[in-house]
């Protein structure tokens, strides 16, 4: 009834090809965006800003990095742990060893030398594709792990690896508290969004859609793998970096390499596959279920225990969050194979036509 | 030695990607999972059966084990692979990568997550070999013998399945083409439960030979991790591809460790097998004994 298309007249070809093209989506998502910058900070609590919104944007930029390559290029990473690493590492040596470097260029630096790292390990995918080239993509994990544990120049020469920011502060604004570490969190997604959003709906990102359906076709019709699939690595390893480099020094603050291990790599496939492969929108769906889903485990579980009178141990919650966690995968991929943002856009079908069937 | 085991693990790999197409990842949580019940059987049978001889007792601990291994196979296709028919490889590996966590966790939360020992009685005490050949000779450890031998009559015992019987047969066809093997009358669903429940079997002998050298523990998942390159390096569809990529990586390992390891900070067993496998696949994208991957538009 009140969300339909009905007489909005597109007159050029720059309105037929906005981002939005129904109004009442561009006005929603510029209201839940005010709302974030403004409503939440004054609401959330530091509580809530340390172990859920923090987090959530965070893993919804890394997630969106993933998905690039991930949904829209068809080559399935399981290094973005690595990407992640390399971005705060290298992001936290030209802060610590570049003085008066500025955060911001920090982080982007960290996000360039990701991006080099990702097309270095992207290189196999020009030979191999699939489940060899997951494997491949594994190297970097275990290759990044080892170089930062072992390599002391990396980490300014700490024994275990472990390095740890402090002072942080952007354009003359403290970045200490639990809100102002949010508002940087939250413009750097915004932007960063805007541009994946723009990326895959220009030429190169329908080239890394060809790919990712059938790249010998693709091939075929002119479009260079070599180009799109490096260029897919290296936009979505800057971006993973950049998340990463935000979750060492803004989410973390004192991170060690296992803080980037196989286990986050998995865990941001999971949020692409949850979300929706090949969807924006999707990323943000699943990273917000994974980073909730064990929050809510954790508070909902000793309160079913109770009331069967079980009592569930700490390590029993953890164990049960794995196996809930595997079910909840297996099941989303079986019932719904293209995720969160595929039940997003099946419910925006039927509010189009709501209150009438058809 | 190392090498022969990652062989073992590998192998599971490989007979599941042969006859589904299915590249499972859960094959390390199987591991776990198998040794767990293996480890945990070992030890209630004697107390609930009064049974003293440990050998009678690892036997049974053994059939309850694989017979466990064969319930979760077919839980697995039942719920799982069944719905997944026709999907694309890497939703299945999604689906297997929720699989090992689940098994994880369920392993933990019904076994306990303590180190638990599986103790077959292997002897340990090593023994020295070629020593009339060169002086001094080379230090073997029993324990790993007897491994060489089990996994060798294991790979034995598989081909021969694989060759001669006609669910071998049967499963072969899968491997070749679903649809044709459908067509004239294999029943798919079957030989999944069946192919699930070899690999099982053989996660479970892997689980107890690395059980009993390391002790039962969740690091026992990550050595499917360190047998993913081996798959790679021999390639996913051949069996005595996983036997030699298995023994190439071991050994590849332990001198990369020795001779390369002092001059950049030690430790690089880790990840020198997968650059390994790397370098080898951008050179040969099929592994060494791999199918020939045709692309057709």
């Amino acid at each position: 009834m009140f969300y339909r298309e009905n007489g909005q007249f597109k007159t050029s070809y720059r309105a037929d090809q906005q981002i939005f093209p129904i109004a009442q989506d561009r006005w929603a998502v510029l209201l839940i965006i005010a709302a974030a910058f403004f409503v939440v900070p004054l609401l959330g609590s530091d509580y809530m800003f340390r172990a859920i919104f923090i987090p959530f944007l965070i893993m919804a930029l890394a997630a969106l990095g993933v998905n690039i390559l991930v949904g829209y290029c068809g080559q399935i990473s399981l290094g973005s742990g690595a990407f992640m690493a390399v971005g705060a590492y290298a992001a936290f040596n030209f802060f610590v060893r570049v003085p008066g470097m500025p955060l911001l260029l920090a982080l982007i630096l960290g996000g360039l030398c990701s991006s080099a790292f990702g097309i270095v390990f992207g290189l196999p995918s020009l030979r191999v594709k699939g489940l060899y080239l997951a494997v491949a993509t594994l190297a970097a994990q275990f290759f990044s792990d080892w170089m930062f544990l072992r390599i002391k120049w990396f980490t300014n020469d700490s024994p275990s690896g472990s390095v740890s920011v402090s002072g942080l502060q952007v354009l003359g604004f403290e970045i200490e508290s639990p809100t102002s570490k949010y508002i940087l969190c939250l413009s750097i997604l915004v932007v960063l969004a805007l541009m994946a959003k723009n990326l895959v709906r220009s030429a190169i990102g329908r080239e890394w859609m060809a790919i990712r359906d059938m790249d010998v076709a693709a091939a075929v019709i002119g479009i260079r793998p070599m180009y799109a699939k490096l260029s897919a690595f290296a936009v979505s390893s800057f971006i993973v970096g950049v998340a990463g480099a935000l979750w060492g020094f803004v989410y973390l603050g004192a991170w060690e390499p296992a803080a980037f291990s196989v286990d986050l790599s998995f865990k941001l496939l999971f949020m692409v596959i949850i979300g929706g492969m090949g969807s924006i929108m999707g990323s943000f769906f699943g990273a917000a279920f994974i980073v909730i889903l064990p929050i809510a485990l954790n508070q909902f579980l000793p309160v079913l225990g109770g009331l069967f009178g079980v009592v569930i141990s700490t390590s029993g919650i953890s164990h049960a969050e794995l196996i809930i966690f595997g079910a909840l995968i297996v099941w989303f991929l079986i019932v719904e194979p293209h995720g969160l943002a595929r039940l997003w856009s099946l419910s925006k079908q039927k509010l189009r036509l709501w209150p009438f069937p058809h | 030695m190392a090498g022969m085991l990652y062989s073992l693990v590998a192998l599971g790999f490989v007979l599941i990607y042969k006859a589904s197409g299915v590249f499972n990842f859960a094959q390390g949580a199987m591991v776990l999972f198998a040794a767990l019940t293996m480890a945990r059987f070992a030890e209630w049978i004697p107390r609930w059966t009064g049974v003293t001889n440990p050998i009678a007792a690892n036997a049974a601990a053994f059939i309850v084990a694989a017979a466990m291994m064969f319930v979760v196979a077919w839980i697995i296709e039942r719920l799982v692979l069944r719905h997944l028919v026709n999907q694309e490889g890497t939703t299945l590996l999604m689906a297997t990568l929720g699989i090992s966590y689940f098994l994880d966790g369920m392993g933990q939360t019904i076994f306990g997550s303590d180190i638990y020992k599986i103790d077959i009685g292997m002897p340990k005490e090593p023994i020295m070999a070629f020593e009339n050949l060169f002086q001094g000779g080379i230090l073997i450890n029993k324990e790993d013998l007897y491994a060489a031998l089990i996994a060798a009559v294991l790979v034995a015992a598989l081909s021969l399945f694989f060759q001669k019987t006609a669910t071998g047969r049967a499963l072969r066809a899968v491997a070749d083409d679903h649809q044709a093997a459908q067509s004239i009358g294999i029943p798919l669903n079957r030989i999944w439960v069946i192919v699930w429940c070899v690999a099982g079997v053989v996660a479970l002998v892997a689980g107890m030979i690395w059980g009993s050298k390391l002790g039962v523990q969740f690091s026992l998942t990550t050595v499917a991790l360190r047998a993913l390159p081996v798959v790679i390096l021999g390639g996913l569809t051949s069996v005595p591809g996983a036997i030699i990529g298995g023994l190439i990586i071991g050994v590849g390992e332990k001198l990369s460790e020795v001779f390369l390891g002092p001059y950049v900070g030690g430790g690089i067993e880790i990840w020198f097998a997968y650059v390994l496998a790397l370098v080898f696949l951008l050179f040969r994208p099929q592994g060494l004994f791999g199918e020939k991957i045709i692309d057709r538009v």
